[in-house]
Order: structure tokens, then sequence, then C-alpha cells
């Protein structure tokens, strides 16, 4: 007896996830989130990073709580409709390094794809580089996935183990309760905050928890995922999660528009910067992170509300990423690429390399 | 004759790919897929539609869905 289909996982479900978080992407900028920034995974967790004082890069400090949102919102829906398994054991200490060198990339563009593809609404040309070296990287990937590569099979572990990166979110989210922003203190209790800068950007707590949650709630139902969207049309043609993604990138065009938010042009672009050479490689070198990995930052965060410890751990690697990232003096800024960003991407390059080229194992 | 996949535990787009090497051998007229998690039914499912496959069955044992794809 067939299951009652899933209505989120059709045509039109992946496409209304698209709109929905397009949408509230674009209007968490008005509610005071960063320009082209309402929704970045990649910079949200590095913003934790800073907030958490792993480094200490003033500008980019702040408890993100869109993130926890992501997590708590997949959990929850994993719950309600049963998909809650909790999972591990593929090739975890991979997928740290994967997400550790894809912050890396995705910090020496300005963005993850999410973030690339707000950025372009937003008018931004720059990020026409960074998504085509998305999809570069991701082609790369696909080739590898073509030679063989894969993690290898999760093993199903217990309830308990599926629950650690929720309730990391939780406690996150109690800590921001207890030590709140101040406006004008850099730090409260243990909490480090931005009092300028784009750390200092956010929409009020309680409007970006609940965004967080329903794009995660959502994004589980849909398996919503911006890297999938590139990956399956170039390895299967198949165009079902594009559809999101550019739903995505339309509905977010329109309520730029709508609002004001609209700025077309290449200079003086919100966090971003011109260096179109390390736009593309930075992302080139995200595309294929993400890709080796299985999905992106979003879909991770999804993946581990819905009990997959190895996209907990690929988060992790993130959030350490993003401190290196910033201590090393990796991640660009709107001036340009960081000290040490050209030979960051070069090494994210080489590590994913050598695991492309090495992770194989006969799955048939 | 019938080919049977299993991708018990593995994740996007492995499940996939299996599936799609299969109907692509083109030794099969049915090809059973074990999968353990709904994201990848309903991507191998999918999968297999555009291909010209239709799902026959769908059964489920615990935690894990057993997808019987016929072709044509």
């Amino acid at each position: 007896m067939a299951k009652i289909r899933n209505i989120m996982a059709g045509r039109w479900g992946i496409i209304g996830a698209g709109i929905f978080i397009g949408a509230l992407a674009a209007l968490l900028q008005k509610f005071g989130n960063p320009g082209n920034m309402g929704v970045c995974v990649a910079c949200f967790e590095r913003d934790i990073a800073g907030a958490l004082g792993l480094h200490r890069a003033e500008v980019v400090q702040y408890l993100r709580p869109e993130v926890m949102g992501f997590v708590l919102g997949s959990l929850l829906a994993a719950y309600l409709f049963r998909e809650f398994r909790p999972r591990l054991g593929s090739a975890p200490i991979v997928r740290f390094v994967l997400g550790f060198f894809a912050m890396i990339g995705a910090l020496v563009f300005l963005g993850c794809p999410w973030r690339a593809a707000l950025r372009l609404a937003g008018g931004d040309g720059s990020a026409i580089f960074g998504l085509l070296g998305l999809v570069a990287g991701i082609w790369l990937g696909t080739l590898f996935l073509k030679g063989g590569y894969n993690l290898g099979r999760s093993q199903s572990t217990q309830s308990a183990a599926g629950w650690l990166m929720p309730l990391f979110m939780l406690g996150m989210l109690a800590l921001l309760m207890i030590f709140p922003a101040i406006p004008g203190a850099s730090k409260n209790g243990v909490l480090w905050f931005s009092v300028k800068g784009p750390g200092a950007m956010h929409a009020p707590l309680l409007v970006s928890l609940g965004a967080g949650l329903a794009i995660g709630f959502i994004a589980q139902r849909s398996r919503f995922c911006t890297m999938g969207a590139i990956r399956d049309f170039v390895l299967f043609r198949q165009t079902h999660l594009l559809g999101g993604f550019i739903a995505l990138i339309v509905t977010a065009l329109v309520v730029n528009l709508l609002v004001g938010q609209f700025h077309p042009g290449f200079e003086g672009q919100p966090v971003a910067h011109t260096m179109q050479f390390w736009n593309f490689a930075g992302m080139l070198l995200s595309g294929l992170a993400f890709c080796l990995a299985g999905g992106c930052p979003g879909r991770q965060l999804f993946l581990a509300g819905e009990g997959d410890g190895d996209a907990a751990v690929f988060v992790l690697g993130m959030v350490a990423g993003a401190a290196v990232s910033h201590n090393f003096g990796l991640a660009s800024s709107p001036a340009g690429i960081g000290p040490y960003g050209m030979q960051g991407v070069a090494v994210g390059l080489l590590a994913s390399l050598f695991i492309g080229f090495s992770m194989r194992k006969k799955m048939a | 004759m019938t080919t049977t996949i299993d991708a018990r535990g593995l994740s996007c787009p492995q499940p996939v790919m299996l599936t799609l090497a299969a109907i692509k051998a083109g030794e099969a007229d049915e090809i059973i897929v074990l999968v353990d998690n709904e994201a990848s039914r309903e991507n191998v499912c999918r999968a297999a539609g555009n291909r010209g496959w239709t799902v026959a069955n769908l059964s489920d044992q615990g935690d894990e869905t057993r997808i019987t794809l016929n072709k044509g």
C-alpha cells in the first residue's frame, strides 16, 4: 500500500518552499539583517563562531537565531511526520574537513549559495562570478560522484545522538535569552556582540527565530537544497530542486524591488568585494566541498535537525572553518580578499581533491 | 529479470545514482530498491518516473521502504 504522498516533495512544494524562503529572506533584511544577507548560512555560522569568541573579528559576532530555528524547525517537522532518523557513521572526519574548507571558500566569496542567490536578487553583479564558481565546483564534484566517490553508509543509532545538535542549538538559544544583545556593548556575559558592522545588524530575536523555525520546517518537508539543485541538473538533468532555487531568486528579486532593496551594480554592494576571480574561486571550493558532502550548508542544518549526526559534524566543521578563517586572515572584507585568502583557497582545493580522489567504495 | 539495490544508509544522490545505473544497464525489467529514509524514497521514485519506469509497489518494513520499480 503506497503511503500518502508528501505534498511538499512535489514540484509545487519545492517551488513554494523557494518562494517562501526568498520572500522571508528579503523581509529579514527589511527587519534589520545585513544587506543581501537576509539568510546566509555560512555568514550566520561565522557570526555564531564570533559570538562564542572562537574568533575575534569584531564586526561579525552575533548568535544568529535563524540558524537555531533552521535546526529546530526541521526537528519539529521530522517528528510530526515521523521522519526523525538518528543516524551517523558515514565518514564523519571527512565531513568535518569538507565543512571546514567549504566555509573558507564561502568566506573568500562572502556568502554561501543562499547568499549568492540573495546577492544576485539584490542587484550585486559580483554574485554572478560566485554562482559560476559554485556551478563549476559542483560540476567537479559530480565528476567524482560518477567516478565512484562516496562517503559510505551511515548506521542508525540512539535518539540521543540525533538530539545532540538540536540540543546544542537550544543551549545557544538559552544563552542568547540569558545574555541578550545590549546596544553599544561588545560583550554580555559569555557572549560577544558586534557594536558595528554586519554583526550589529540583525532583525529582532523573535522575528529571526520565527523565520528560522518556519524555514527549517518547510525545508525539511521539501528537501530544499541549493547545491542539490545544481548537482541534480548536472548529474541527472533533473530540474526538481532547481525549481526551488530559481523560485527563491525570483521571489527575493521581486520583494527587493517592492521594498526598495534592489540596487544593481558591482561597486559598493553590501558586504561584498569585486575581486571577481576570487569570488569565482572561493565558491568553486565551496561548491566542490558541498557536493562531496552531499548538501548545501542549509540542507546540512536541516539534516542535522532530523537526526543526521554526520551532517551535524559538517556543521561543526563549518563553525571551526569560520573561526580559523578570521583568525588566519583568510576571510575577505569589502576591501577585498584577506592576506592569506589565496592560500586558504589553494589548500582547501587540494584537500577537497584529495578527498574526492581517495574516498571510493563500491556500493552495488 | 529482477535487480535488487540495497541503498540503506546511503544518502542523496547515491540511491538515485545506483537506480539509474541499473536502469541504464538495461538488463532488468524489475528493480527493487531498499531505502531507509523518506527523501531517498521520493528521489528514487521521481528519478525512475522521469526515465519512464513506474512504481509498482512500496512496502514499509519498520524504518525501511522497499520500492518495486517496473519498466514501462
